[in-house]
This record gives structure tokens, C-alpha cells and sequence, in this order.
């Protein structure tokens, strides 16, 4: 489904991914792991199209098309789903008028008719509960004096909403209680199948106790230096990440 | 009457009155109308050494020559421009400022008495309110206008109707050759009437270059309510000097929803409202949606004379291309005026790089015993809210008028006609479109 071969992309002139090369299939969940400043975020940004971000080379496609052609909209329209780190608090835009407007944008791009009023609420209502995302926060402006734990399930709300291919969550765990965190997970594992694909991008194993990924890999320096499966997390968490500092510097420097 | 001449607007006004003054009239307005002239003429037209027009150059639109007479009564449709969808109104046409009775659907409304100013002369409340309020102002062009206009609307709302359906005032722009107009009005809302006034300006797609001195007099008696919108959708050609001068009398309600939107080239309306009586309210809420090389300038005034009264403001400026918006809101608390409760927000939002905005909030406290509030905040588009939209499917476009939407909201939120709300949104839409 997804395939990066040597992406390179740098930041305001700073290299950072340096040649990262993955593959993800449909119906796999793909862990990546790192010490902080090794490009996690930046992977999932340069794969949402943010701008900031300049590609300096290599190529991802998705299944088979060329996704760093594509402006933000497109990509999402193609299927990329990225859950922020950080959402964004958009006053005044309410979250149901927000998700009608994407999710028919996204049906008009793929020649689909919008959805009915009726058929909208009723997902709006199924997905809602698939999530446990308070039916008052729907209602709402987006993100707006949510909490944290609430703009995370607002993400992944979203997320069920509008049925991604590829779900990219950008540290979805940070910020999160062990609670909100279990529902988060919950929802996620809920929309899992055999046609669709997770990249889970976080610091800690623990969300991987919930989320039971099919392989991790483990980024370092704008590349991936391990990959493995499950088990690679709890090795990471047993000994930190300076173990992986440490042997791959040695590497290097054979 | 058509005086085509190619000295400057100012001479060439001199030589109108001192030529021509309208006959028939009651001689109180006569001797009105020539104190005004006086004033006019000693003032001539503000420049931008004057506070209240520093940003507001009139050079270019008044050094120009000008038809300053036209009837307009050869119009025989109203433009589709006008038209509100869903809007279900009385409808009244002016063409340059006149009235126009035969494309008009008030008559025989109970309670609701419309005719041309003219007309009007010989009634009681317009000898009662006529320039009772505005010409107290300095404004040069309320003087210009007493001491000239010919053509102009009134509008009665009788004591105790509750009109069922909006008046939907039509304002057409169509000129031949460059023109000058005046119009003005006079809306009294008599005791314990309710109304609500849609103004909508609009110019014919040929029109000639046209400049609009409009004076409205609105007088809210006791018990009564005004919601007033007004909608500036005219096309480059025209340009408009406003003045909506409103005096409230005891427990009156008035609402003034002000939106301009690309178009016009040059509009500056003058707002001022005077809360002559204590429990008294008022709301101004104003949108300027600005593009091309367009001028917007709006100055309110918000007079508390009594106590006990509530004023609420808020205006958005939205700014694109090299367009410019102004605002200035001056607030005074009189002396008597103890417990006001008096409130003022300006937002800008600067689109256009090479846009600009001029915004002063002014409060003139003279009692001890109020609450005053004021804020004023500019900045651009979110870059991370719209990366945000944009990547969960939706166009840079579209997510751009989400954006707006969202800014406009506290001013779009409060329009009480649900209609005129979803035509001001859509506006907002194609506004965003055409910068």
C-alpha cells in the first residue's frame, strides 16, 4: 500500500530524514519508534504534505501513485490520514459542519454523491459511540477548549469518520491518561481490517501494549536502524534508547 | 433638470443652491435648508487634516465632474442583484436616491406608512424630527445634504404595529453620465412598533461612475424595536458617503448590522447612534469584506446621554488584495449616563499582503459608575488551521471560507433574520472568491 524508498527531507535547511526507506502493506500496523529529534514527527508531516517540510529527495506512493505530487487535500482524498499531535482549535468552524465538508470533498473525489443528511447523522452517531467522543463535543467549534485527552479523540473521531487507507498517528499517546488512552486504543483497534493500514508513531511502548502492532521500527537520525516485531518494543523500553545510540554509532564508525 | 458642468463638485454645488432652491416647501424648511448651505459652505469638504477623515481621502472622487441632477424614473425593473433568496419582504425601490412607487409592494401595509420624502413634508413627526438630530453633527456632507436633496424615502412604522414582514429597501445606482445624488430619509418607529429594515445598495452593470451623499435619520420612540441591516453590494463604479444618524428614546431596542462587500470602491458610512433616554439599547455589528483596490471606512459614534443603558459593538474587518478598511468607534458616556454598560470589539484579518487596516477605538468617559469595555486585535490567516482542514480532505479554498466563516462568526451569529444571515454568509463565499 505505502512504499518510501530513501525520502529525504529537511527542515528551514536541516536535514533530517536522511534516506528512510518503508514498506506497509494492507491490514498491517506499523510501529516507529525513536529518541526524540530523529524525524518521527517530520515522517508524518512530510507524509501529510505540510509545507514546511521540503522533500530533497526519494520517492513514497501509495498504492502505486505518487503522493508527494500531491497537495494536502489530495493526499487526504487519496486516502493519507494523519491524527496531530498537535490539533489545531478552530473557533467558530463547528466540528460537524467541518467533517460534512471533508467527508464530502473526499466522496466528490472519488465521483461519489454526498451523503444524505440523515445517512451523515447516522454515522456521525455510530462512529461517535465506536470512540466514546462525547455527542456535546460534536456539536461544538473544533477543538475548541477541548481537553487534551478530548482533542486526541476528537482525531481518531475523525479518523473513524472518514475512513482512511492509511492512518498515520503522530504520538496520538502523548498527553494521555491511561483511560483516555485504553479508548483511543480501543477505537483504533476497532477500525482495523484487512484493507487498511496503521503507522503508530510514538516515543513510549505503551500504547503498543494496546495497540498490538505488526512490526516496530525504530528511528534514528533520519533512518530507520532496526526493524523488527513486537518484541523490538519491549527490548527498546527494557534498555532506552541509548542503546540503540550507542550500537548504531558503533556501526557507523566501523 | 441636467447640469452637466466640468468645474469642481464644490462650485458647482454653490451655483445648484444659489440657482435653484426648491420652492414649495414649508418655509421652516427653507429657513433649514439655508442654515445648513451656510455650514457647507463655510466648511467646504473635509480633508485628511481633519481627525475625522485622516484616512479618507476625498480628492479623487470630488475633483471629477458631476451630472448633479437625475430622475431616475425611466428604471422600470429592480436588478436581480438585489434580490435576498428567502427573503419574504415589502419591498421599496429607490433609483439614485428616489423613490420609486410603482416597483414598490407597501401599500396598504397596516400600520406602515412609505413615501417619498417630498411627500412628507406636511406631516407632524417630520417636523417634529427633520434634521433634529443629524445636522447637530459636524459631519460636512449631512449639511450639504439638508441644504440640497430633492428625492429621499419616509417611512412610518404607526404606534403599536409589529410590521409581519421585513421592509426590504432597495438602493439602485444607475447613471448615464458621472452622477451625484442625495437622498435622504426619514424612519420614524412610533411608540411600541416593531420593524425590521433591509437596506441593500446596488448599482446597474453599465452604470457610469456615481458618487451617493445619503443621509438617514432614524428616530426609535419609546417601547420600540429597529433591526436594521444594511447590505453595500454595489459594483466598482459606485461610491457612497453615508450617514445613519439614530436617536432612542426609553426602553427602545436598536440593532445596526452593517455589511460591505467587494465592490464599491469607496464607502464611508457614519454611524452614530445617541441612546437619548435611560434603559435604552443598542447593537452595532459590522463586516467589511474588502478587495481589489477598494476603500472602506466606517465611523461609529455611540452616544450615552442617560443611565442605565447597554450599547454592544463589534466589527470584522476582512482585508484582500491592496484594499484598505478603517474603523473608528467613539463611545461617550455622558455625565448622567451613570451604570452604562458599554462594549466595543474590532477584529481584522489582513488577507492581502498589501492590504491595509486603520482601526481606533475611542471612549469619552465623563461618569463614574460604568462599565467600558474595548479590544481590538489584527492578524492573518492561520497557516496551521488551514493545513489542518486542508489535510483531512478540503480544498485550500473552501477551508479559506471555513476560515472566514469562523472569523465573522461573532458578528454573523447575532443577525436575527435567519434569511439575511445565509445571504451575508454566502456573500462572505463569493467575497472571499472575487479577491
Amino acid at each position: 500500500m505505502l512504499s518510501i524508498r530513501n525520502l529525504q527531507a529537511s527542515v528551514e535547511d536541516k536535514e533530517i530524514l536522511k534516506g528512510l526507506n518503508l514498506e506497509v502493506k494492507a491490514g498491517e500496523v506499523h510501529a516507529i519508534m525513536g529518541p526524540n529529534g530523529s524525524g518521527k514527527s517530520t515522517l508524518g508531516n512530510v507524509l501529510a504534505g505540510r509545507e514546511s517540510y521540503e522533500v530533497t529527495g526519494g520517492e513514497v506512493t501509495l498504492d502505486g501513485k505518487d503522493l508527494l505530487d500531491l497537495s494536502p487535500e489530495d493526499r487526504a482524498r487519496e486516502g493519507v490520514f494523519l491524527a496531530f499531535q498537535y490539533p489545531v482549535e478552530i473557533p467558530g468552524v463547528s466540528n460537524i459542519n467541518f467533517l460534512k465538508t471533508a467527508l464530502n470533498e473526499i466522496r466528490a473525489y472519488k465521483g461519489l454523491p454526498a451523503l444524505e443528511a440523515k445517512e451523515f447523522l447516522n454515522r456521525v452517531k455510530e462512529r461517535q459511540k465506536l470512540v466514546e467522543f462525547d455527542a456535546k463535543l460534536a456539536n461544538r467549534s473544533l477543538n475548541e477548549g477541548f481537553s487534551g485527552g478530548e482533542k486526541k479523540r476528537n482525531e481518531i473521531f475523525q479518523l473513524a469518520m472518514l475512513e482512511p487507507k492509511l492512518a498515520i498517528l503522530d504520538e496520538t499517546d502523548s498527553g494521555l491518561d491511561i483511560d483516555a488512552l485504553r479508548i483511543v486504543a480501543r477505537g483504533v483497534n476497532q477500525l482495523r481490517s484487512k484493507d487498511n493500514a496503521f503507522v503508530v508513531i510514538t516515543h513510549y511502548q505503551r500504547l503498543l501494549e494496546y495497540i498490538v502492532p505488526d512490526f516496530v521500527h525504530v528511528l534514528y537520525n533520519g533512518r530507520i536502524v532496526r526493524s523488527g516485531t513486537k518484541e523490538l518494543a519491549i527490548e527498546l523500553e527494557e534498555k532506552g534508547y541509548d542503546w540503540i545510540k550507542e550500537t548504531v554509532d558503533a556501526e557507523g564508525a566501523v | 433638470m441636467i447640469t452637466q458642468v466640468s468645474d469642481s463638485l464644490y462650485t458647482q454645488l454653490i451655483r445648484t443652491y444659489e440657482g435653484n432652491l426648491p420652492s414649495s416647501e414649508p418655509h421652516s424648511l427653507d429657513e433649514i435648508r439655508k442654515q445648513a448651505f451656510g455650514r457647507f459652505k463655510s466648511s467646504g469638504f473635509p480633508t485628511v487634516k481633519q481627525e475625522d477623515w485622516k484616512y479618507t481621502n476625498l480628492q479623487p472622487l470630488i475633483n471629477q465632474p458631476y451630472t448633479v441632477e437625475d430622475d431616475g424614473s425611466d428604471w422600470k425593473q429592480v436588478l436581480e442583484s438585489a434580490d435576498i433568496p428567502n427573503l419574504d419582504a415589502y419591498r421599496v425601490v429607490l433609483v439614485n436616491g428616489r423613490y420609486q412607487a410603482e416597483l414598490s409592494t407597501v401599500q396598504a401595509v397596516p400600520g406602515l406608512s412609505v413615501m417619498s420624502i417630498t411627500d412628507a413634508f406636511d406631516r407632524l413627526c417630520f417636523a417634529k424630527y427633520f434634521s433634529e438630530y443629524a445636522d447637530k453633527t459636524d459631519n460636512p456632507f449631512v449639511a450639504l445634504n439638508t441644504a440640497l436633496f430633492t428625492k429621499g424615502l419616509f417611512v412610518e412604522v404607526g404606534k403599536n404595529h409589529q410590521l409581519d414582514k421585513p421592509i426590504h429597501i432597495v438602493h439602485m445606482a444607475s447613471a448615464a453620465q458621472p452622477l451625484f445624488s442625495q437622498g435622504r430619509s426619514l424612519y420614524v418607529m412610533s411608540s411600541g412598533s416593531e420593524a425590521e429594515i433591509v437596506e441593500s445598495f446596488v448599482a446597474a452593470p453599465d452604470t457610469a461612475h456615481n458618487l451617493n451623499n445619503f443621509v438617514t435619520e432614524v428616530v426609535v420612540l419609546e417601547n420600540a424595536k429597529l433591526q436594521h441591516y444594511w447590505l453595500q453590494t454595489a459594483g466598482a463604479q459606485s461610491n457612497y458617503l453615508t450617514h445613519t444618524e439614530v436617536y432612542q428614546k426609553k426602553h427602545s431596542l436598536y440593532n445596526n448590522y452593517n455589511c460591505t462587500f467587494p465592490g464599491a470602491a469607496f464607502v464611508r458610512n457614519n454611524i452614530n447612534v445617541r441612546l437619548g433616554d435611560s434603559e435604552v439599547e443598542s447593537h452595532l455589528y459590522g463586516i467589511a469584506l474588502t478587495a481589489g483596490n477598494q476603500f472602506v471606512d466606517n465611523h461609529t459614534v455611540v452616544d450615552h446621554l442617560m443611565p442605565h443603558c447597554e450599547s454592544y459593538e463589534w466589527y470584522k474587518n476582512i482585508t484582500q488584495d491592496t484594499s484598505t478598511a478603517v474603523f473608528n468607534g467613539k463611545i461617550f458616556v455622558r455625565e448622567d449616563a451613570q451604570k452604562t454598560n458599554a462594549f466595543q470589539q474590532n477584529n481584522n484579518m489582513l488577507i492581502g499582503e498589501k492590504s491595509a487596516v486603520y482601526t481606533k477605538p475611542q471612549l469619552e468617559i465623563f461618569a463614574d459608575d460604568v462599565k467600558c469595555s474595548h479590544g481590538c486585535t489584527i492578524g492573518q490567516f492561520d497557516n496551521q488551521a488551514l493545513f489542518y482542514l486542508r489535510a483531512r480532505g478540503i480544498s485550500e479554498e473552501q477551508a479559506r471560507v471555513l476560515l472566514v466563516h469562523a472569523f465573522a462568526f461573532d458578528v454573523t451569529s447575532r443577525f436575527a433574520n435567519t434569511a439575511v444571515r445565509e445571504y451575508v454568509e454566502h456573500l462572505v463565499e463569493q467575497g472571499l472568491k472575487a479577491g
